[in-house]
């Protein structure tokens, strides 16, 4: 199974010369801190960027953290020193580790501190799996469609879609949407002109990363029949802890890392799991991404960066 | 899998169940009773991922994992918290039976308790 293809390596190439150097190790492309002087050089009039942030596993605490409240504190701080300030920030999913208590006051507290317009949240397992979503709904549902965690909606028109594929883990433990869920976004993006950007936010994956770690979701496909004649569609997701990317057409799929601990790369260990390593080697392995909309170009410019 | 019959009465017996278990997590303290039938979770697997046990023994999960792992019944006889790094969880089992169980985080972990 081929994660990156050629393609998909060039396009990622292509940003080199913008301030990003993306290296390819093992097959897998990450790339190097981006300072914030280089990405507001790449912010154009009428464009506007937005962060990703995920996994930030609040209440873990392991070899590679200590204290994953901290990293989260540094990488707000991150977020803070953009110039310029990023529109929005995206949260894509297992605030908490395991819905320990207190966790999701916590993470309220700490981005109650980022210097955006809007912070969006959709959960991860980890947010709902104790209670089947009561409490992380409670916080997070009101807005959503039916209160069910999901939504959409524009911002300096581009489209925006958080999907929550956590709610009905089953079987094998993979991702799912759900009927409801998917005929949901096929009347969402029905209205919607071909050449609309469409930025799709969820926890798991929406692509077969790999299947056996449960690092996929099940119905993905039929949602992305829906997206596939749209002209530019960013698909942003969290769940496995590295950034890992891939191009179908005119849909770019991107995992991004979290802010608590790594994960190893797929397969490369018995189980998945947090990878038990100095903090200080984990620091390289967590980060935030900022994504950059630049009108006039199809691809987003998406830029990952490490605490380290 | 668990005996529709055996479910219904581990249900009716749900509240002597719960008090049960409390009991030994009370006379176990934080340590788990060393002696007794103990169950490991390790790089998301169960160990032993079947356990046979006597009618009326408790038996103890331990989470080495720094995942969060559960103990849940598949007939929802029982579950556990979210067990942290090296958090235990005991259960007393006082009915015979067939007792399958998964973690409700990795739904791809599956073990079974048989009690005779």
């Amino acid at each position: 199974m081929d994660r990156i293809d050629r393609r998909g390596f060039l396009e990622c190439m292509a940003w080199a010369g913008t301030g990003v150097v993306w290296t390819a190790a093992g097959g897998l492309l990450a790339s190097r801190p981006l300072t914030s002087a280089a990405a507001a050089a790449e912010a154009p009039a009428g464009g506007f960027s937005f962060v990703q942030i995920s996994d930030t596993h609040v209440g873990f605490k392991g070899e590679a953290n200590k204290d994953a409240a901290a990293t989260l504190q540094q990488v707000v701080a991150r977020i803070n020193a953009l110039d310029p300030a990023p529109a929005l920030v995206l949260h894509t999913g297992d605030q908490t580790h395991g819905q320990k208590e207190g966790a999701f006051d916590t993470v309220a507290e700490i981005l109650k501190g980022v210097k955006a317009e809007r912070v969006f949240y959709l959960p991860g397992e980890h947010d709902v799996f104790l209670d089947g979503g009561k409490e992380y709904l409670a916080r997070y549902g009101k807005g959503t469609v039916g209160g069910r965690g999901w939504q959409s909606f524009d911002y300096r028109g581009t489209h925006f879609v958080g999907l929550v594929n956590v709610l009905k883990y089953k079987g094998e433990g993979v991702g799912a949407l759900g009927e409801g869920q998917i005929e949901w976004l096929e009347k969402d993006l029905a209205p919607l002109g071909a050449s609309t950007p469409v930025v799709v936010f969820a926890h798991v994956p929406l692509w077969a990363v790999y299947p056996k770690w449960g690092w996929t979701t099940e119905d993905a496909e039929r949602a992305l029949s829906y997206l596939r004649r749209f002209g530019s569609v960013t698909v942003l997701n969290g769940h496995i802890h590295q950034v890992l990317q891939k191009v179908e057409g005119t849909v770019r799929f991107h995992t991004a890392m979290s802010t608590a601990f790594p994960q190893p790369a797929p397969g490369s260990a018995p189980a998945p799991g947090p990878m038990k390593i100095p903090e200080s080697d984990a620091r390289r392995m967590l980060g935030l991404r900022e994504v950059t909309y630049v009108p006039g170009r199809q691809a987003l410019a998406v830029v990952d960066s490490t605490l380290a | 899998m668990t005996h529709p019959k055996i479910a219904t009465r581990w249900r009716r017996h749900a509240a002597l169940g719960v008090a049960l278990a409390a009991a030994a997590l009370l006379s176990a303290g934080h340590a788990p009773a060393s002696s007794g039938p103990a169950v490991g979770i390790k790089d998301h697997k169960y160990a032993p991922t079947t356990l046979t046990v006597p009618v009326g023994a408790t038996v103890t999960w331990t989470n080495h994992d720094e995942d969060p792992h559960t103990v849940t019944s598949a007939t929802s006889a029982f579950t556990s918290r979210g067990l942290g790094n090296e958090e235990t969880f005991a259960q007393t089992f006082t009915r015979p039976g067939t007792y399958a169980y998964f973690c409700a985080l990795h739904p791809q972990m599956k073990a079974t308790v048989v009690v005779k």
